[in-house]
């Protein structure tokens, strides 16, 4: 069984990130690149697929410049993964482009028999690829996962609907299913595994390989810029009483929001 | 001139305001709007677009499509683009949009933007701008050689017109094509919350580590009864297994913009404060006068919340 896990760096939740001065992007400095946390959830669930299923064989792949994102590769060989491939790509690339790209990696490679992903990176949130990737690959899909139960031909899954429902579905065992919060608890890498995982293959795949270019992205962002400076805050002062009357007059006179 | 279609939601018999905004917008750009509905309420309620600005208006009313399935509703909207072959396609970023549209999105070899807040239309083409992590920083998104521009709007961001009762939507029926689906939904089970998910709220409290222990959270929960809110929480108490992660507002949570937020003992650590502060009015409740909640907050009151609360829910049953 072949297991495909799709993965993506992204800054760590905790950064402060600033634009830069000509609006072309974020400063890449004074923060930690990280695995996209949704993906963590991804990669432990093939993890456990494994423990399971001992002929099961992982890659993990990831997709952006290359010397920055190997790191999220070597990530994912420590928590487990055997294999990594690594799509050198722009960081600019969109979900359109980096679907293609999964897709045409998964031709080459001769298909997977289950594609993971998280439901979402963190850092544009535009939670396409997961469902793009199923289109190009005539498969079905499932987002939003919190619990898969794997078979041999369908599986069970449970998708967090909106205001904390469940939609529980039957899908193909082949299927490209993205992970939320609540799918498992993802390990942390080992000592021995960071030690193994730098001695595990990457295999370096460039867009052109791909039959695709740079250039083939269908959208483009542009003006990074912070957001507005909110206004100075209006401490209430006094005792409770005084405070929450204070305020609830307010929210109806001053900002009409009751 | 080209044709913008709009995906159109219903909720309570009616057309949902995330889908009129989007209506409103699109006549205002001058093109031709057509609207889409599914379900069994779709014949009944695609007129009522044309109150709007949509001239027409396309619907497949089978009822299989009343509840969400990734395959049927792909099947369906499918048909519904190939008739009216669209420049641009909006829908408001409802669960069952953002799920369905990007997968429509591949098989048109077009592009997506999703989760974008402001929308402008210049010829054929329309430019958008979206908050990128969680709102830390805002860029402007731009389609390129896309043959359709699938846009995907947050609700809540943009004004819905007055309506002209006078003006309908003609309407078109498709049939659902007779296609096996790969998807079976087995069951839903509903949330033990029945208030609307926090990213299409108006109002929402939000609790943290400051109420304490979870049994605390029925003190926003009796708040929110009486303001009409939907109840959010930080990821601290997500973790601790105080609530359920559908109520997690931050980075790795829901990305919410209500009117009014009101923090009830949540610090703000940065993933939080991404999450929350393009909400328009913001009262943060909190005993720790430098919390970092303060810095983003419109009013704020230092003290604690537990026995703020209270108070605060009786004051607000005076005036509504």
């Amino acid at each position: 069984m072949k297991i495909l896990v799709c993965v993506k760096q992204v800054p760590d939740t905790t950064a402060k990130l600033v634009t830069k001065a000509d609006g072309s992007g974020i400063e890449e400095r004074g923060f930690k690149w990280v695995m996209n946390p949704y993906d963590e959830f991804a990669v432990e669930e093939a993890l456990q697929i494994k423990k399971e299923n001992a002929a099961a064989n992982i890659t993990v792949v990831t997709l952006g410049p290359k010397a920055r994102v190997v790191d999220t590769l070597r990530t994912a060989l420590a928590m487990g993964c055997d294999e990594a491939a690594l799509i050198d790509a722009p960081a600019e690339a969109d979900s359109y482009l980096t679907a293609n790209a999964l897709s045409k990696f998964i031709e080459k490679e001769g298909g997977y028999d289950l594609i993971l992903t998280g439901k979402q990176a963190i850092d544009a949130s535009q939670s396409c690829v997961t469902q793009m990737l199923a289109e190009n690959q005539g498969l079905a899909h499932a987002n939003i996962v919190s619990k898969l139960d794997l078979g041999a031909e369908k599986s069970i899954v449970e998708r967090d609907l909106s205001g904390g429902a469940k939609e529980v579905s039957e899908i193909p065992a082949k299927s490209v299913v993205g992970a939320n919060k609540g799918l498992n608890t993802p390990r942390y890498a080992s000592l021995p595994g960071i030690m193994k995982a730098k001695k595990k293959p990457v295999n370096e795949v460039s867009l052109s390989d791909l039959g695709l270019s740079d250039s083939d992205s269908k959208t483009k962002l542009s003006a990074y810029r912070m957001p507005a400076e909110r206004p100075p805050i209006k401490f209430l002062d006094g005792e409770a009483a005084a405070q929450t009357s204070e305020l609830v007059k307010l929210l109806r006179e001053e900002a009409k929001v009751i | 001139m080209s044709k913008i279609l709009v995906f159109c939601e219903s909720a309570n018999g009616n057309i949902k305001s995330s889908s009129l905004e989007l209506i409103t917008a699109a006549k205002a750009s001058g093109h031709e709007v057509v609207t889409c509905l599914l379900g069994s309420e779709a014949t009944s309620l695609a007129p009522s677009s044309g109150n709007y600005g949509a001239t027409s208006s396309v619907v497949c009313s089978d009822a299989s499509l009343d509840a969400y399935n990734s395959d049927a509703y792909f099947n369906a909207l499918e048909a519904i683009i190939e008739k009216v072959a669209p420049t641009i396609v909006l829908a408001s970023g409802s669960a069952p949009a953002r799920d369905v549209f990007p997968k429509l999105a591949a098989k048109f070899d077009s592009g997506v933007a999703a989760d974008c807040t402001s929308i402008e239309f210049n010829g054929d083409n329309v430019k958008l701008s979206k908050p990128l992590y969680s709102g830390k920083c805002i860029a402007d998104v731009d389609f390129q050689n896309s043959k359709i521009q699938f846009v995907l709007m947050r609700p809540n961001q943009l004004p819905v017109g007055e309506a002209d009762t006078s003006a309908t939507a003609t309407v078109e029926e498709v049939a659902l094509p007779a296609k096996d689906l790969r998807v079976l939904i087995k069951e839903i089970v509903q949330g033990a919350s029945k208030r609307v998910d926090l990213t299409e709220a108006n109002i929402i409290v939000s609790g943290g580590r400051g109420l304490k222990e979870a049994s605390n959270f029925k003190l926003l929960e009796e708040l929110a009864d009486v303001i009409g809110a939907s109840v959010g929480a930080s990821r601290a108490v997500v973790d601790a297994g105080w609530v359920d992660h559908s109520m997690q507002v931050g980075q790795t949570g829901k990305t919410v913009a209500p009117s009014l937020y009101i923090a009830c003992g949540i610090s703000g650590a940065i993933q939080h404060l991404a999450g929350m502060s393009s909400s328009k009015v913001i009262v943060a409740i909190n005993t720790d006068k430098e919390a970092p909640i303060f810095q983003k907050a419109t009013y704020g009151i230092v003290g604690d919340a537990l026995e703020v609360l209270p108070v605060l829910t009786e004051e607000f049953k005076k005036i509504l």
